[in-house]
């Protein structure tokens, strides 16, 4: 990665790649809040505001008229206007493709996953224990985290598991490499798209009872879907449904790392588990969205011009002090948590329920098998860059 | 004799997104559709017992869409 010109004023010049936002965001939204003008601005990235208190963030969440899902992620160059419906969609288009998708993510759907998914963190933790007996270092992020998601996703599509592999691949070009490399973004992308035509064209032959062929079946009103829609939302899913949580359920694992008291109480009181989940989504919400101005608007005084991005920051609302009392301190046994960590509005995460199934069970089997853990600190451990936020080095020390 | 106070909850569809976290808090007193929009159990009175579920209920909606009331018994509203 090429030099990064330093930051000189967090409210006029914010970079959200800068090594010190990576590291340790929080002050820094805590300050932009704090200021005259809680919505800060850069000329970077061709001009992007940063919204910081929930409620500035919720009336942009609120207002698709002015604020477009054209462009969900903020990058240096946009080599390719990917569709990925509903992400992408503003009205009038999002509704059929978002309730076309609704029915294969609600909870009755999601907990029939939960077995499935319970038994593939045990094979991994089994590989993982097996590997600390023989004296290996382990990893919570790299060894754990970033494989449930990508197993779950390549379940429900009825694709063998070790597609999983294929998936992080992808996902590491459009999100990791290709934030700085636009050709690793156009490389990842048409991997990706190419596989899925495979995988739609197999299903449209051959349709069984999973997620694609459930796509290609399914209708809204009157609407039915083509092939190219089909393939933009598989796409979503990996994209969307992927690094968001593994990053989430990694904050959450590197949370009972470096909290001894809170993983010793969630051992002891598994029934804070529920409370702790949403805790974290709270506390270290992996997912910042963007929007694209539309019209020159204004937002609460704030003037806002047409054509420039907005980092939606769901993780900065969730720390608003206006909004969440202690707002600074995790929580574990919190009840009144109305965090925005999927979103708000019409483009509320159409994989919550997934997302808090694969969280819940991922920090479940792990405390229950490795309940004494630490952060190891003779290994490096490292925060991902861009605007899905986690945990990519993990490094831990497993037993007491 | 007095008519005694029973707690009523009352949930705005055309604001729910389906966070489906109502469910998952008092899961008594909240029904799902297919599409995951909520939809409050019979009248929305809130059996005896219930109370706490359906204040927490209401307080980590994250779109406001569930209010809460309290209602003379027998009282449609």
């Amino acid at each position: 990665m090429s030099a990064r010109p330093p930051v000189t004023d967090w409210l006029t010049d914010f970079d959200h790649q800068s090594p010190q936002w990576i590291a340790d965001p929080f002050p820094i939204w805590d300050k932009i809040r704090a200021s005259a003008c809680p919505i800060a601005h850069t000329d970077r990235y061709q001009g992007v505001y940063l919204p910081t208190r929930y409620q500035d963030v919720r009336d942009i969440a609120y207002d698709p008229e002015h604020f477009s899902s054209r462009r969900v992620v903020i990058r240096e160059e946009y080599p390719l206007d990917a569709k990925a419906p509903p992400i992408t969609s503003d009205p009038p288009e999002h509704r059929p493709a978002r309730m076309v998708l609704l029915p294969a993510f609600t909870p009755k759907v999601i907990d029939k996953l939960e077995g499935h998914t319970r038994a593939l963190c045990d094979e991994l933790i089994d590989s993982i224990l097996a590997r600390h007996a023989a004296g290996e270092p382990i990893d919570a992020a790299v060894d754990y985290a970033q494989h449930i998601p990508v197993r779950v996703i390549a379940h429900m599509m009825g694709l063998p598991s070790d597609t999983g592999d294929l998936f992080r691949e992808w996902i590491h070009l459009t999100l990791v490499a290709g934030i700085t490399d636009p050709q690793a973004l156009v490389r990842g992308f048409s991997e990706m798209t190419h596989y899925l035509k495979d995988v739609v064209a197999e299903r449209r032959a051959n349709p069984g009872e999973d997620l694609v062929s459930y796509l290609l079946q399914a209708k809204f009103d009157d609407h039915e879907f083509d092939d190219e829609h089909v393939i933009g939302t598989l796409r979503l899913l990996l994209i969307a449904g992927i690094d968001t949580t593994w990053s989430g359920l990694g904050s959450s694992l590197w949370h009972l790392a470096t909290h001894a008291d809170d993983r010793r109480r969630l051992v002891a009181q598994p029934d804070l588990m529920p409370t702790a989940i949403e805790e974290f989504l709270r506390a270290y919400s992996p997912v910042t969205m963007a929007r694209v101005i539309k019209e020159d608007t204004e937002l609460n005084g704030c003037p806002m011009k047409a054509g420039h991005g907005v980092l939606l920051s769901f993780p900065a609302a969730n720390r608003d002090p206006e909004m969440f009392p202690d707002a600074d301190k995790v929580l574990i046994d919190r009840k009144e948590n109305r965090h925005a960590a999927f979103g708000l509005g019409i483009h509320r995460c159409i994989g919550s329920n997934l997302a808090r199934m694969e969280m819940t069970v991922g920090v479940e089997q792990w405390l229950r098998r490795i309940p004494e853990f630490t952060l190891d600190k003779d290994r490096p451990m490292t925060w991902s860059i861009g605007t899905v936020r986690g945990p990519r080095l993990l490094p831990v020390r497993i037993g007491a | 004799m007095g008519t005694s106070i029973v707690l009523k909850i009352a949930l705005d569809r055309e604001l729910c997104q389906g966070h489906n976290r109502c469910k998952r808090i008092a899961p008594e007193l909240f029904e799902l559709d297919d599409y995951g929009i909520a939809s409050v159990v019979g009248d929305g009175t809130v059996p005896a017992g219930q109370e706490e579920q359906a204040r927490l209920a209401v307080a980590n909606c994250p779109e406001f869409a569930i209010s809460i009331n309290e209602v003379p018994e027998g009282e449609k509203r």
